[in-house]
């Protein structure tokens, strides 16, 4: 048993952080949301040019073959920056189910997509059949898509219906997606393969949303702090004040207990996933942590947010401040792929309805 | 070193050796509170039980009675002790707060002196740290101990002391500066509680037993040798303590993990009599004491491989009396008329445990620093907030 990760992965995370820090800065956020500069000042090949796009690719296709424990806190960082780019849709979702349809002998322009897509030339986003709305299509080439979970399509984006929508977060607007008709499955007479791997995207979905969402309280605490201890009222910081301190150790408080259950939830699944194939079931307790990964997460970067915003007072309600960027990119993410509603609901089935089993002695799956 | 969620060979075995031994020994009926005069002594005869077993405090060296254990195989004892429902742990502040605070700043003979006994029951310790004008503001505290050739003469007050009751030694914190003031010119001193000068008022609890006491010092004389650490040096060596209370071994998770199994159970039982909302509190009291103990496997970890506990001890501490507190509150919605029955009543839910378990969680808040002095800390310490008026 051994809960800590490598000095590889702290690092190749912190690289990451100090990279988009320089590149994904909120003036860089305010000027895309302004509309001042288009196409994202050239990150994405920043991001390729490291390998990102490609992360959990396998070597074979020229990925760097990560696992989701080592892509968690990489995920975490982009949440940090309210990247725009939908860097974690593509590398933490779309190419390792692309790798997993090729591995599953799936030809229909699959092995050419992963390739394209691992090199960063492509991007690639998932639509999951279950969800109405998906971000970062418009920087996609590619969607994988399915007219039910049985069902799984490679889909050009200028073969899809998009409808977009006016969107909470200015930088990932969301847009709902329509297959163009008759589309068949790659995957035909394969519906429980099709299946698994819609769960499977869906899973690695929630726990790299739940990571995104660590990196943004973080972001926004940070923020709110910094703000307590330059604005002076009554002659002192109001940061100096128990009623700021205390709101903002109690973010602290969910934060910090949030985080080692998205860790914990990343390192299950990416066992539970080299265990057994797409087909293969999920362990019911690596499923409700993922869920509770992602319920955590929401609710600490949700308290974040509202936080920062009565922290900051009537400037916190204005557009002008950059916290807005971050406090709705959080709020997208606890929307979209499982909103707190549903995922209550289903850990409940889990729990009450045995699936899981309780106990001190029932922490991992042994 | 990579994340590894597995426990490894050692580890299940060390597991089925404390179930089997757990299993075998634990008392099937419940021993009495204590902090009844009963149960007390009861508690010290399971002490001296666990310590044959050599279960006594498993992470200590072999020669001060322990089994020279890492961090995490004691979260697997821990794990089966709890999930064995074996008895609270009536030396818990003298081996989870003292013993770590000796074995860190103590001398040889101290430890030789003190650790053995400790980890067999024979000496029973309470803390000695808050006075009555020094509770959240410790370092407002007044007790003095003035050396005098090779003693010490303490005198003054100290309150809210947990088993001192019936206790055999305390540890505390004394002026030995008179002339200093606030965090400087304290040191670190153990007391034998029958020492003459000593005078103990037991107080009760709000389950109405005499869970802590008032220790009142009359010119009473130790050796300086029970000086623990440096003349001066006690605030910091409390500190450590403090770091120990909140941080990691008083409250190991697997004591709410039980508690949220029950919590399950006792739903499970009465879901079609409950307000639907009470399963969402459930869940998240299940999800939340999961949470404690993923953050202290995290914790164990990075201790293992060097690191140490510092500030965020003050998260801890704030998220378990949350959490206890939280998931006795559900259980008394569950639980409806019964909730009001104490342990004595003839129809009193799971032997009265739920409402005395409710009682006690509302100290929880309150004791190893009150979680408004917690978010002060992590806010100032963690965060970086300016200090400001209290």
């Amino acid at each position: 048993m051994d809960f800590t990760f490598t000095e590889e992965q702290t690092m190749s995370a912190q690289a990451l952080g100090e990279l988009l820090g320089d590149v994904c800065t909120g003036a860089d956020l305010r000027a895309l949301a302004d509309g001042t500069l288009a196409g994202g000042a050239g990150r994405w090949q920043r991001l390729a040019a490291i390998g990102l796009p490609g992360a959990l690719g396998p070597e074979s296709a020229g990925g760097m073959g990560l696992t989701e424990a080592d892509f968690v806190l990489l995920a975490e960082e982009t949440g940090r920056a309210a990247l725009p780019e939908p860097l974690v849709a593509h590398a933490g979702v779309a190419v390792p189910m692309l790798a997993e349809l090729a591995a599953a002998g799936v030809s229909g322009g699959v092995p050419e997509a992963l390739e394209r897509a691992v090199s960063g030339a492509a991007c690639v986003v998932v639509a999951h059949p279950l969800e109405d709305y998906i971000a970062g299509v418009d920087t996609a080439e590619l969607a994988l898509a399915g007219a039910g979970v049985g069902q799984v399509a490679l889909c050009r984006r200028d073969e899809l219906r998009l409808l977009p929508q006016a969107s909470l977060d200015p930088l990932q607007p969301l847009v709902r997606i329509t297959l163009p008709a008759g589309r068949e499955s790659l995957l035909p007479g394969a519906p429980q393969v099709a299946e698994g791997l819609w769960r499977r995207a869906r899973m690695r979905t929630m726990v790299f949303a739940a990571a995104q969402m660590l990196g943004l309280a973080a972001r926004m605490v940070g923020i709110a702090v910094s703000y307590a201890g330059e604005r002076r009222q009554f002659g002192r910081p109001i940061g100096a004040n128990q009623a700021i301190k205390h709101h903002l150790a109690t973010v602290q408080v969910k934060l910090e207990f949030a985080r080692p259950v998205v860790y914990a939830a990343a390192a299950m699944l990416a066992d539970a996933f080299q265990a057994g194939g797409p087909a293969a079931a999920l362990p019911p307790l690596v499923e409700a942590r993922v869920l509770q990964a992602k319920l955590a997460a929401a609710d600490a970067a949700d308290l974040a947010a509202r936080t920062a915003i009565q922290v900051h007072g009537a400037i916190g309600y204005s557009w002008e401040l950059d916290l807005q960027f971050y406090a709705k990119r959080a709020w997208a993410l606890a929307a979209l792929n499982g909103n707190r509603n549903q995922m209550q609901r289903r850990i409940q089935e889990l729990l009450f309805g045995g699936g899981i089993e309780t106990g001190p002695d029932r922490l991992f799956t042994n | 070193m990579a994340i590894a969620l597995h426990y490894t060979q050692a580890e299940r075995a060390l597991r089925a050796e404390a179930r089997a031994w757990l299993a075998a020994h634990v008392p099937a009926v419940p021993l009495p509170s204590f902090d009844t005069r009963a149960g007390f002594d009861a508690h010290r005869a399971w002490e001296r039980e666990l310590h044959a077993g050599g279960w006594s405090m498993v992470t200590w060296p072999r020669e001060y009675g322990g089994r020279g254990l890492n961090l995490v195989e004691w979260l697997v004892f821990e794990e089966e002790y709890h999930r064995a429902d074996a008895p609270g742990r009536v030396n818990q502040n003298g081996l989870f707060l003292f013993g770590p605070t000796l074995m860190e700043y103590g001398t040889p003979g101290q430890k030789a002196r003190f650790l053995p006994r400790l980890a067999a029951g024979d000496d029973i310790w309470a803390q000695a740290w808050s006075e009555p004008q020094a509770g959240s503001d410790l370092a407002a505290l007044r007790t003095t101990a003035i050396q005098d050739g090779d003693e010490y003469v303490i005198s003054g007050h100290k309150i809210w002391s947990s088993r001192a009751v019936y206790a055999d030694w305390c540890f505390g914190l004394f002026r030995t500066d008179p002339a200093s003031e606030r965090h400087r010119g304290l040191s670190y001193i153990v007391v034998p509680l029958s020492a003459p000068g000593v005078r103990v008022r037991p107080i009760a609890q709000l389950d109405g037993e005499p869970g802590f006491a008032e220790i009142f010092f009359d010119e009473v004389h130790v050796p300086v040798a029970n000086r623990i650490g440096a003349e001066g040096q006690g605030w910091e060596i409390a500190m450590a303590t403090a770091g120990f209370e909140r941080g990691l071994m008083l409250r190991s998770p697997a004591r709410f993990q039980r508690t949220a199994a029950r919590l399950v159970e006792l739903y499970r039982r009465h879901a079609a009599d409950c307000d639907p909302a009470l399963a969402s509190t459930v869940a998240q009291c299940w999800m939340d004491a999961d949470a404690y103990a993923l953050s202290t496997y995290m914790t164990a970890a990075r201790l293992i491989a060097g690191g140490r506990i510092g500030v965020e001890a003050s998260l801890n501490k704030v998220f378990w009396s949350e959490l206890d507190l939280a998931m006795h509150r559900a259980a008394q919605s569950i639980l409806g008329a019964r909730a009001a029955l104490m342990r004595e009543a003839p129809d009193a839910a799971d032997a009265g445990g739920w409402v005395e378990g409710f009682l006690f969680s509302l100290a929880g808040p309150i004791y190893a620093g009150a979680n408004e002095i917690q978010r002060n800390i992590i806010a100032e310490r963690l965060l970086g907030l300016p200090r400001g008026p209290a």
